[in-house]
C-alpha cells in the first residue's frame, strides 16, 4: 500500500545498503515523549511499562525538565504479571489519579513498552474504555514506543499516527490546504508559516498541533509536506485518508529548504517568478550564514552513527552545501521511498548502512579515523577520550535545524566540536 | 501499578551495571530489548567516563521474539567473550527479557567459556537499583572469594577492605581516596577497595584482611555479612561522614587494628570543627533544615547537620525502604517522623507543608527546592553531573567534613545580610526578592515560588491541618502584609507557626495581633 507514496526520481534502487544486525545502541521510542510533550500542551502521556521506562525517559530527559512534566510511567508490579490484580483495573486507578490532579489535561497517550507488549496488555481496548469513562473532557489514545518495535523518532511517528483519526474530516469541496506534518520548533513553524503566506499557500496547519483541540482537517485536498524523515507511517496514515503527500528534499540547508517550499509551490500552482521572489531573501541569509561555518567543515570527514534516521538527509546538506567528506552513513532504518532524492543526492563514495552491530560498526569509524562522528551520548565520550571529535545526534532532533533561518545554526552543531577542539590548549 | 513521575532508584540490571563498570577486566552480558542501551549514557555523560560500561545488550526486536532470542543471547555472549577478554563475565537479564524466560545463566554455561561467569538474578519487578548493585557485588565475592586466608606473616602490618564503592556513587572517587589515607595514617593497609577498581583476583584476595570497611552498607552489607559469615571478618560500620563520625570511625578501625588511633585524632588537620564554632557561624543555629536520600547519607547528614553546624532537623527521610528501620530511629532521637518513601510527590508535598530554610538531598530535591525557593545542597544519590566536580571534593573523612561545611552553607544567605534585609525591607536593590546577593539567579526563583499573594488581594485562605480536622483560615490583609515584612528565609516559618497558632487557639481570622501572638508562642 506504501506504493501510494511516490517521490520524484525512484533512481536509487540499486544502491548497495550495509544491513548489519547486532547490538544496536539507540533510544527506544519512548524517547520522544521528551519532545512531544511539550510541543502539544494540553496531552499527557503515561508509559505502562517497567522501572527501566521511567528511568529511560527522565536520563534522556537529563532530568532536566523542572515544571511537573506532563509525562509518567505506571510502573508494573510483580503482582500486575502474577495475576494478582487485573492489570486493567489496576491502570484504570492509575489515569483517575492522573487525571484527577491535572484537569487540565485533554488528551491523554496510553504508551504501550516493551514489557506491556511482551504480556501483551491490550492498550486499544484500555484506551476505547477510558474514553468512555471519562468523556467528554478527556480522550484516551494509545500507541507503542515500545523498543522491540520502535527506534528513537519511531515513537513519534507512531504517536501521529494515532492521533490522525482525531483529525476532523475535511469534504471533498473543501479548499486545497497543506500539511506541515513533523514536531517542530514553535519558532521554526512561525518562520515557514511566513514563508507560506508570502508564497500565497493556505490555509496551512502543522500537525501535531499545540492543542489537541486545534486538529486541522483531513480530505482528499490535503496536501502533506513532512518535516522529518521519519514519519513514514504517518505519511501512509494520512494517504489512507485520502491526504496528497508532496515528494521532496528534506528542509535542511538552503537546498533542501528551497526544494521542499517548492513542491508545495507546485502543488498550489504558484508561478515561479513569485517563488524565487519570496525564498530569494531567506536563500541569501542561508548561504551567507553557511559560508561562516564552511571555514570549519570544508574537506573534513565525518562517520554518522545510527540515531534519529534524519542521517541521510543531514549528510547530504553537509556534503551539498559546507563540502564535507562523508565516510559511512548510518541510519536504523532506511525509508528507501521517502528518501529516495536524497539517496540521489548522495556522493557515490558513501557507505549507506541500515541497522547496527555497534561494535563492528566502531571498528570501521576507528579505522577510518574521521574528522567527525555523529553519534549517540553512550558513545560520544568514548570516542572524544580515544582522540575523535563527535557531535551528540540528539540535540539535531532537539534543536531548530529547519529551514533558511536555522541553516547556519543547524552547521553550527557540526561545526563547533571542531572548533572547539582547535581552540583547546589543555 | 505505581504511578511514577521521576524514580530516585532505576532497575536491578542498572545496580549490576554499576558493579560491574566500576571493576576491571569484568564484562556484563545482559539480555535485553532494544533501547535498555541507554543506560550507557548514564555512565559517559553524567560520571564523563571515557570508556563504554563493559556491557553487551542483546538488544532484541520484536521479529526476533517469534524466531530464537535464546541463539542472540549466546550469539552476544560468545562475540563479547572474544572481543573483550574478560577475567569474569557476568550474565543476566532486563525487565523485558525476564518475562521472556530464556535462561541467560543455563545459555552462558552451556558456551563453556573458560572464564567464571556468574549468573544474577534481578528481579525488575519487585527490587531496584541499589540492591540489584549489592547482590551483584555479594554474588561476585561469593562466586570468588573462596580460599579461606594464608596465616599472616609474623609483624605484617594490620590491613583491610574498603568495601562498597561503585559507578555512579556520590562522591565515592574522592571518599575512597581519602579513607584510603586516613587508614594508612593510622598504620592500617588496605588490602583490596572494591568494587570500584577490583579486579577478579582483587575480589579473591578479599578473605586476606583482618577487617572490613563497609563503607555504602546500600552496596556492601550483604557481601560483607557473608565475608563476616565466612571468615570472620568484623566490619567497621561507621559511616565516616562528618567530623566526630570521622573520629569514631578511626576508633572503630584502630580497635580492630590494634593500634593507637590518638596520633591521627590529635592531628586531624581539619578546619570544620572551628568554622563551626567561629562567632561567624552564630547565624547558623537553628536553621530548619529537611534532609532526604539514601539511608546512609541521610542519617549521618541529619547529625552532621544538628550536631556540627547546630541546625534544626525539621524531617528526615530516606527512598530505600531496606534501611528503613535505621532511618526510623534515627528520626525517632531527632524527634521528627521519618519520611519512607519512593514517591517524589509525596517528598515534595512535605517540604512544601515543612518549609524549611534549606534542604539537604538528592538531585530531585534540588529540583523541588528550587521551585519552592528554598536553598538546597546535594548529600547523595541519585547523582547528576554536578556531582562529579573536577576538583577533589570527598565527604567522608575529615577533608570531608570541610566539604560539608562549605557546600551547606554556601547556599545560604550571609549573616551579617541577613540582618539588613531584616532591617530594611524596601530597599530597591538589596531586598529579598533579588536572594542572596553572592549567588546570582535567585530573583527569578524568587517570584516563580510565589510563597505569597500580593499584599493588597482578598483575605488569603489557608487549610490547616489540626489533629484530624482541617480547618481553614483567613488572613487578614493587613496581616498578610505584615507578613511579607519578615524576610523570605524566615517568612515560611513565621506563616506556618502563625497557622499551627491560629488553628489551636481555633481563630477564624488571621490578625497582625495573633501574628505577634505567634511569634511570642513559638519564640525559641
Amino acid at each position: 500500500m506504501s506504493d501510494a507514496v511516490t517521490l520524484i526520481s525512484p533512481t536509487s534502487e540499486a544502491r548497495p545498503v550495509l544491513r548489519e544486525r547486532g547490538q544496536r545502541e539507540v533510544f527506544c521510542g519512548l524517547t520522544g515523549i521528551v519532545w512531544l510533550h511539550r510541543k502539544i500542551q494540553d496531552a499527557f502521556f503515561l508509559v505502562v511499562g517497567s522501572r527501566t521506562c521511567a528511568h529511560l525517559i527522565q536520563s534522556a530527559a537529563g532530568v532536566m525538565v523542572f515544571a511537573e512534566p506532563r509525562f509518567a510511567t505506571a510502573i508494573m508490579e510483580e503482582r500486575d504479571l502474577a495475576g494478582l490484580v487485573d492489570a486493567n483495573e489496576e491502570l484504570d486507578r492509575v489515569v483517575d489519579r492522573l487525571l484527577s490532579r491535572r484537569p487540565d489535561i485533554k488528551l491523554l497517550f496510553l504508551v504501550g513498552s516493551c514489557p506491556s507488549e511482551v504480556i501483551k496488555l491490550d492498550l486499544s481496548r484500555a484506551a476505547e474504555r477510558l474514553t468512555k469513562k471519562h468523556s467528554p473532557s478527556v480522550r484516551v489514545l494509545n500507541y507503542s514506543g515500545s523498543g522491540i518495535e520502535t527506534t528513537f523518532t519511531q515513537g513519534e511517528d507512531a504517536c501521529l499516527v494515532a492521533m490522525i483519526p482525531e483529525a476532523p474530516v475535511a469534504s471533498e469541496e473543501a479548499p486545497a490546504s497543506l500539511l506541515v506534518v513533523g514536531t517542530l520548533p514553535d519558532i521554526v513553524e512561525d518562520q515557514f508559516a511566513r514563508l507560506f503566506n508570502q508564497l500565497g499557500i493556505g490555509p496551512v496547519a502543522f500537525f501535531p498541533p499545540r492543542n489537541s483541540q486545534s486538529m486541522p482537517a483531513i480530505g482528499p485536498n490535503t496536501k502533506f509536506l513532512l518535516a522529518q524523515p521519519f514519519l513514514g507511517e504517518t505519511a501512509r496514515a494520512l494517504i489512507e485518508r485520502g491526504a496528497q503527500h508532496l515528494p521532496a528534499l528534506f528542509p535542511f540547508g538552503a537546498e533542501g529548504t528551497t526544494h521542499w517550499l517548492k513542491a508545495a509551490a507546485d502543488a498550489f500552482g504558484i508561478p515561479e517568478l513569485h517563488f524565487l521572489a519570496v525564498v530569494a531573501p531567506g536563500r541569501e541569509r542561508a548561504k551567507r550564514a553557511l559560508e561562516a561555518q564552511k571555514v570549519h567543515l570544508a574537506g573534513k570527514s565525518i562517520f554518522f552513527f545510527p540515531d534519529s534516521q534524519m542521517e541521510p538527509s543531514l549528510a547530504r546538506f553537509l556534503s551539498r552545501e559546507l563540502d564535507m567528506k562523508l565516510i559511512e552513513v548510518g541510519t536504523p532504518y532506511l525509508n528507501r521511498q521517502l528518501l529516495s532524492a536524497e539517496m540521489d543526492y548522495l556522493p557515490e563514495t558513501v557507505t549507506l548502512s541500515e541497522g547496527q552491530d555497534v561494535d563492528r560498526q566502531l571498528d570501521r569509524c576507528r579505522a577510518a579515523k574521521p574528522d567527525l562522528v555523529v553519534c549517540g551520548m553512550g558513545l560520544a565520550n568514548p570516542l572524544e577520550m580515544e582522540g575523535i571529535s563527535t557531535k551528540w545526534s540528539i540535540e539535531l532532533v532537539f534543536s531548530p535545524v529547519h529551514g533558511f533561518d536555522c541553516a547556519g545554526d543547524l552547521a553550527g552543531l557540526f561545526a563547533r566540536p571542531l572548533y572547539r577542539r582547535s581552540v583547546l590548549k589543555v | 501499578m505505581q504511578l511514577t513521575v521521576w524514580t530516585y532508584e532505576g532497575p536491578p540490571h542498572v545496580g549490576a551495571m554499576r558493579i560491574a563498570t566500576a571493576m576491571k577486566g569484568v564484562h556484563f552480558v545482559l539480555h535485553a530489548p532494544q533501547g535498555d542501551t541507554y543506560a550507557d549514557l548514564l555512565f559517559t555523560m553524567i560520571e564523563r567516563r571515557g570508556a563504554r560500561p563493559p556491557v553487551t545488550y542483546t538488544t532484541f526486536q520484536a521479529r526476533d521474539l517469534g524466531t530464537d532470542t535464546a541463539e542472540i543471547f549466546k550469539t552476544a555472549a560468545r562475540d563479547a567473550f572474544e572481543r573483550f577478554d574478560p577475567d569474569l563475565m557476568l550474565v543476566g537479564a532486563s525487565c523485558t527479557a525476564e518475562l521472556i524466560q530464556d535462561d541467560p545463566g543455563g545459555l552462558a554455561r552451556a558456551l563453556n567459556l573458560p572464564v567464571p561467569t556468574i549468573t544474577l538474578e534481578l528481579p525488575s519487578y519487585q527490587k531496584k537499583e541499589n540492591w540489584g548493585a549489592a547482590e551483584t557485588f555479594y554474588q561476585i565475592v561469593r562466586g570468588l572469594a573462596t580460599e579461606a586466608p594464608a596465616p599472616k606473616p609474623e609483624g605484617a602490618k594490620p590491613s583491610c577492605n574498603i568495601l562498597g564503592a561503585t559507578a555512579l556513587g556520590f562522591r565515592h572517587r574522592d571518599d575512597v581516596i581519602e579513607i584510603t589515607r586516613l587508614l594508612n595514617q593510622l598504620g592500617i593497609d588496605v588490602n583490596v577497595a572494591a568494587p570500584m577498581g577490583a579486579t577478579a583476583d582483587d575480589i579473591r584476595r578479599l578473605p586476606q584482611a583482618d577487617f572490613n570497611v563497609v563503607l555504602y552498607p546500600e552496596i556492601a552489607d550483604t557481601a560483607a555479612r557473608w565475608l563476616e559469615r565466612q571468615y570472620g571478618q568484623k566490619a567497621v560500620r561507621t559511616i565516616p561522614m562528618g567530623f566526630q563520625a570521622t573520629c569514631e570511625f578511626v576508633r572503630e578501625a584502630a580497635a580492630l587494628a590494634g593500634v593507637d588511633p590518638e596520633p591521627v585524632l590529635s592531628q586531624h588537620g581539619s578546619h570544620m570543627p572551628w568554622w563551626a564554632r567561629s562567632v561567624d557561624s552564630n547565624y547558623l543555629t537553628g536553621k530548619r533544615v529537611f534532609v532526604f536520600g539514601d539511608a546512609t547519607h541521610a542519617m549521618a547528614a541529619a547529625r552532621v547537620a544538628k550536631e556540627e553546624l547546630g541546625f534544626e532537623v525539621v524531617g528526615l527521610g530516606c527512598y530505600n525502604r531496606e534501611f528503613a528501620r535505621d532511618v526510623r530511629a534515627c528520626a525517632a532521637e531527632l524527634g521528627v517522623e521519618a519520611l519512607i518513601t519512593d514517591d517524589y510527590l509525596l517528598v515534595e508535598e512535605t517540604i512544601a507543608a515543612l518549609q524549611p530554610e534549606l534542604v539537604l538531598g538528592t538531585q530531585m530535591e534540588r529540583h523541588i527546592a528550587k521551585r519552592l525557593g528554598v536553598p538546597c545542597a546535594v548529600i547523595s544519590a541519585p547523582v547528576h553531573v554536578q556531582d562529579f566536580p573536577a576538583r577533589y571534593a570527598p565527604v567522608m573523612g575529615f577533608e570531608g567534613a570541610n566539604v560539608l561545611f562549605d557546600t551547606w552553607v554556601h547556599p545560604l544567605v550571609m549573616g551579617l545580610e541577613e540582618h539588613l534585609l531584616t532591617m530594611f525591607r524596601e530597599d530597591f536593590e538589596f531586598n529579598d526578592a533579588a536572594g542572596p546577593s553572592h549567588l546570582g539567579g535567585h530573583a527569578k526563583l524568587e517570584a516563580a515560588a510565589k510563597p505569597l499573594p500580593e499584599p493588597e488581594s482578598a483575605p488569603v485562605a489557608a487549610q490547616v491541618a489540626s489533629q484530624d480536622t482541617i480547618m481553614v483560615l483567613n488572613w487578614s490583609p493587613e496581616a498578610t502584609k505584615e507578613l511579607a515584612k519578615i524576610p523570605f528565609f524566615v517568612r515560611g516559618k513565621a506563616k506556618r507557626n502563625t497557622e499551627r497558632y491560629a488553628a489551636e487557639q481555633g481563630l477564624e481570622t488571621i490578625s497582625i495581633e495573633a501574628l505577634y501572638d505567634a511569634k511570642s508562642h513559638f519564640a525559641r
